[in-house]
């Protein structure tokens, strides 16, 4: 059995979420990878420095330029004979592509697994994470997005496939990339951050996020907020963490004004250590909190930002 | 211009779900159901275009229990015109909806289809990629903004570092994502009219579709419970807490 896994990539590196899907596919069998983009030389030879990487396909054509779903999926589906499974990460390319790639190939996908049983079977969360169902495919391929934070990424660095071109494959011209319109932050990225503190409906302001800068910039954090926060405006929807947002797994999830829908927990809740921060002691994100202090966060974050300072 | 907004009927956004005992599924007898909030979004944008006069017919699809009839009728309290229900009982997954999809699409031939990024039930994300493509259709996925111009559908999507803008050749699929609309609430006088208004009910061999689900749930299981931990007295106590006993700072 061969897996195929299509990488997220920037910049000539590949994105933590994809080394965690390389790693879900480790599990499966023999690991090929798949860079698709314009001018990505740098990127496929990032891939072939993943360890366990068996080979590397590069597909290096304008069609492929911003990840566009129609393209990508017709060249995975060219590709498809040669595998018994297709993964991607579970992150906004995998999640557009994949199903389109699933059902060109009659096969019904398996979305953001968190868990392989065994090669037809596998354990992913339904109801926001509030039920794990494990599911058993019928289908002759399979067709799979890896929740990221379920899976340890490989390293950057250690191994050395072979690159090899991917063949011609005709693409759709039914759309077309316009624009992009990118946070800029020298932040770590949400879903790749070894500390995330998230704001919610608490801060009062998109102003007031603010005040989570000084600390975050102290732990290296990455920036995230809860539906309710981004419903009201305060910060764009790209920091959501949630069922409807990112899901993610850091080592110290700090949540400050958020009360703990379920949908919020649903992408946090397997952080290593949570802290929230709330004044209203019966918030129900207390009872999935290691630490929680009962506090106004206007009071409580400036002087979190001194005490990090000091020590 | 004709849009078609699927729309699914699942456990209310506010119930709290639990696992059946016995592990084949979560508990849904007597619990509150509703549209998936992000077919609300759809129904909605779908409106906006005809009330701007883009659009000129909304047919809004269920699938499902003969319920989910309920659920078309929500669609057409906030303005939709008629209703398709393709009523079986068979669990149905995002392959075989696409399918039954795509033969409502061969009779009704709509320009454009709207619907939710996401079933709150499933968790699925899927069925509006795999429509597209059983179309041939190019597809906008977690819509933030939606314009029509000329023969093309400009959208803005949600994607993980910011917005993303794809042009689209029309007939297309648009996937709504939340900031793209604020739903509104049906008022009583819709909700009388939409009474009135026609709703179909086809079953999937009308249809010439083989619903049988791919995927055979084993079990479905509670998730490790996170035990409450500790409530610290100070921010100075915190940071101590974090730095030798969590160990994380």
């Amino acid at each position: 059995m061969t897996a195929l896994v299509l990488l997220d990539h920037e910049a000539g590196s590949i994105k933590q979420p994809s080394r965690s899907a390389v790693a879900a596919a480790q599990k499966l069998g023999e690991v090929h990878v798949l860079v698709a983009g314009a001018g990505v030389q740098a990127a496929a030879d990032a891939a072939a420095r993943l360890p366990g990487v068996a080979k590397v396909i590069l597909a290096d054509a304008p069609a492929y330029d911003h990840a566009l779903a129609e393209p990508l999926a017709a060249l995975l589906v060219a590709l498809a004979p040669g595998y018994s499974h297709l993964l991607a990460a579970a992150t906004a390319i995998g999640k557009n592509v994949m199903p389109r790639a699933a059902a060109l190939l009659d096969a019904q996908p398996i979305s953001d697994i968190a868990g392989i049983v065994d090669a037809d079977t596998f354990i992913r969360p339904i109801y926001a994470g509030n039920a794990l169902a494990t599911v058993k495919s019928a289908d002759s391929k399979k067709v799979i997005t890896v929740r990221a934070a379920s899976f340890d990424p490989v390293a950057a660095e250690g191994g050395n496939a072979p690159i090899e071109a991917a063949p011609a494959v005709e693409t759709p011209s039914m759309s077309r990339f316009v624009s992009a319109e990118l946070s800029k932050s020298e932040r770590p990225e949400l879903t790749a951050a070894r500390v995330v503190i998230s704001g919610g409906r608490g801060m009062q302001s998109g102003d007031n996020f603010k005040l989570l800068e000084p600390i975050a910039d102290k732990l290296g954090a990455a920036v995230g907020a809860s539906r309710a926060a981004v419903d009201a405006g305060f910060v764009p929807n790209d920091y959501q963490v949630g069922q409807t947002g990112k899901i993610v797994a850091p080592e110290l999830y700090v949540a400050v004004g958020i009360s703990g829908a379920i949908q919020h927990l649903a992408g946090m809740k397997d952080s290593k250590v949570i802290v929230a921060i709330n004044k209203d002691e019966e918030a129900p994100i207390f009872q999935v909190a290691d630490y929680g202090l009962v506090a106004d966060l206007f009071t409580a974050l400036p002087e979190l930002a001194a005490e990090l300072e000091r020590s | 211009m004709k849009i078609l907004v699927p729309v699914k009927r699942v456990v209310d956004y506010n119930v709290k779900v639990r696992v059946k005992s016995d592990g084949t599924g979560v508990e849904t007898a007597g619990v509150k159901m509703s549209m998936n909030p992000f077919d609300e979004i759809a129904v909605e944008e779908a409106v906006r275009l005809k009330e701007k006069g883009v659009a000129t017919e909304i047919v809004a699809v269920s699938m499902g229990v003969a319920a989910s009839a309920e659920t078309i009728r929500t669609a057409l309290a906030m303005g939709a015109d008629r209703g398709i229900l393709v009523e079986t009982d068979v669990d149905l997954q995002p392959l075989a909806v696409a399918k039954l999809l795509k033969a409502i699409v061969a009779k009704e031939a709509p320009n454009l289809i709207i619907m939710g990024k996401q079933a709150i039930d499933d968790d699925m994300s899927a069925t509006g990629q795999m429509l597209a493509a059983l179309l041939g259709w190019p597809q906008g996925t977690f819509a933030s903004k939606v314009a029509i111009e000329g023969d093309g559908v400009t959208v803005v999507r949600e994607v993980d570092g910011g917005l993303e803008t794809v042009a689209l050749t029309l007939p297309a699929i648009v996937t709504t994502d939340l900031r793209l609309n604020e739903p509104r609430y049906a008022s009583l006088p819709n909700i009388m009219k939409a009474r009135k208004k026609p709703i179909e009910t086809l079953k999937p061999a009308d249809l010439g579709v083989d619903p049988a689900p791919r995927l055979t749930v084993l079990t479905v299981a509670e998730p490790p419970k996170r035990q409450a931990g500790v409530k610290v007295g100070s921010v100075a106590e915190l940071v101590a807490k974090l730095k030798t006993e969590a160990k994380v700072i």
